[in-house]
């Protein structure tokens, strides 16, 4: 397999890009600076799905992610007291219950990497997955064959619907106590 | 196609024959002019914005606008861009620095990449995603974190005020330009901006669907415009309350991105509305057998043109708006959004399947 090709310079970029935002995501001690740098490593990524011809994928990580949540994110910090200083290091059980839980996470990464089998013959590797056409994108999450997906569609509906009305409640006691 | 493909088709091959052996330069290099050309264009659109706005927002006012710099005052932009690339950028203490400096290429960046994806004329288009229109959506929705970091790094309470104003805005807002896009994905049933364009040969979707269609393009253009952050949603720059909102401590060509990518979001909004509502490139067409004769004469107007007659006339209506109206407040704002459009855009988008199972 050719190393030198542009999509492989464009992944290697995108990948250097990922891991160092995603570096100063978890060492940077002001919270901002954090969230920015969880932007980039989403926007990369969404740079990759696009190098896979994922384009419906790519979209979504985009405004979902990085248009979305992130948003909400810096909001929320933005309502934060004493934003500009430095965050505390944890100390103790937390740390200790951190660094287990950061090392697991590496375990399993590890462990699902290696036992994936990647394909090593080159035509494959070069291989672009074909572009997903957006009606059949539609049909599978709307149908109700098998392999369909309007159950768990209509389910995470629901939720999203409970979650609405549960921020609604909790914002309205806030008025309340206020009065 | 246009005189465009002949030129990028000479570039292909002259660079494919000066070096065979590293294919992946040849790309590299394509990639990197398009950029280039694509920012070329972008700044080049910004100064005729800007004066196309001082002489609109002048004649509104009964003034002359400038008149100076060349015949009517034509090179006055040019001017100013000259001027703005010598200014001196202020370094100011106590902010954050790393963000106070990104912030300005998040918000060029977002509504360059949303730039990239409009279809300028026939084969005129940068990429013709399959799934164009979300795309669009998604891209132009990453603007708002580089306002959000602005106003926060600037360290000054009217730029975060500015900036809370304008992330409020730009969330809810986008809403209702959303559905009113997805409204007229329902009438195409394609998202993507290429076969979009190509439905419209017969008949501009308003036309096709006059009632919802015609309800989606102006909740659309309202949405649109409040998006841009320009009066009367300018609340995030409200002078007389906040200064200059979120872009208060920038100067000389920081502040220039700013001012960039808001002339531009003014463009693309347009642009959008263009492709979507009134047929992008597609000449005006009157589907009847007598209206071959004015159809053919139709077609002798270029596509680009086509397309920019009818961004500029959007653009022309958003200026007259800016310049008409006051400012609203910012409950009347979120009312507007909340209470009317979004609840109006929503009974438009079953309107339009109805209208679609029907004809």
């Amino acid at each position: 397999m050719e190393l030198l090709t542009a999509s492989n310079i464009i992944f290697f970029i995108l990948a250097a890009a990922i891991i160092l935002f995603g570096i100063l995501t978890v060492t940077s001690k002001k919270v901002l600076r954090a969230a920015t740098s969880l932007f980039f490593v989403l926007f990369c990524i969404a740079g990759l799905y696009l190098q896979m011809n994922y384009q419906f994928l790519a979209a979504v990580q985009l405004s979902v992610y990085a248009g979305g949540i992130v948003v909400l994110f810096v909001f929320a910090i933005l309502l934060i007291k004493n934003l500009g200083e430095e965050t505390e290091q944890l100390c103790g059980a937390k740390r200790a219950l951190g660094i287990i839980t950061a090392l697991t996470g590496l375990v399993i990464s590890l462990i699902t990497i290696y036992k994936y089998g990647f394909h090593t013959d080159s035509d494959r590797c070069n291989d672009i997955a074909a572009i997903i056409d957006m009606n059949e994108i539609g049909q599978t999450l709307m149908g109700t064959e098998k392999f369909q997906y309007i159950l768990p569609f209509e389910a995470a509906s629901v939720l999203l619907l409970a979650c609405i009305v549960g921020s609604i409640v909790i914002a309205q006691n806030h008025k309340e106590e206020k009065k | 196609m246009l005189e465009l493909d002949k030129l990028v088709n000479l570039i292909h091959e002259g660079l494919t024959s000066a070096m065979p052996e590293m294919a992946w330069l040849v790309s590299l290099i394509e990639y990197v002019l398009i950029g280039v050309a694509f920012l070329a264009v972008y700044c080049v659109l910004a100064l005729v914005l800007i004066y196309v706005e001082r002489k609109v927002c002048a004649f509104f006012q009964c003034r002359i606008g400038p008149n100076r710099v060349g015949p009517f005052g034509i090179f006055q932009s040019i001017a100013d861009m000259v001027k703005i690339l010598l200014k001196e950028i202020i370094a100011i203490s106590k902010t954050d620095n790393v963000l106070f400096k990104l912030a300005p290429f998040i918000v060029l960046a977002g509504s360059l990449c949303t730039f990239g994806a409009l279809p300028f004329g026939k084969g005129l288009q940068g990429i013709d995603f399959n799934v164009g229109v979300f795309y669009l959506l998604a891209v132009s929705s990453l603007g708002v974190v580089g306002i959000l970091l602005a106003g926060w790094a600037s360290n000054n309470k009217y730029t975060l005020i500015g900036a809370m104003r304008s992330g409020a805005q730009l969330v809810s807002y986008e809403l209702s330009a959303g559905i009113s896009i997805l409204t007229m994905v329902i009438l195409a049933g394609s998202m993507q901006l290429s076969t979009i364009v190509e439905k419209q040969a017969d008949a501009w979707f308003i036309f096709q669907a006059p009632l919802p269609a015609f309800i989606a393009f102006v909740i659309y253009l309202i949405a649109g415009h409040a998006e841009t952050n320009r009066g009367p949603f300018d609340l995030p720059e409200a002078e007389s309350e906040l200064t200059a909102g979120y872009h208060t401590e920038y100067s000389g060509i920081q502040f220039g991105f700013f001012y960039l990518a808001e002339y531009l979001n003014m463009f693309i909004i347009a642009g959008i509305a263009t492709t979507i509502f009134l047929g992008g490139w597609q000449p005006f067409h009157i589907n009847a057998e007598w209206a071959s004769g004015f159809n053919s004469i139709m077609d002798y107007i270029p596509s680009w043109l086509w397309f920019f007659a009818k961004v500029f006339a959007l653009v022309f209506l958003s200026l007259w708006v800016r310049w008409s109206f006051p400012r609203l407040r910012i409950d009347q704002l979120l009312k507007l959004e909340w209470k009317i459009l979004m609840p109006i855009s929503l009974v438009n988008m079953l309107i339009m399947a109805v209208w679609v199972l029907i004809f």
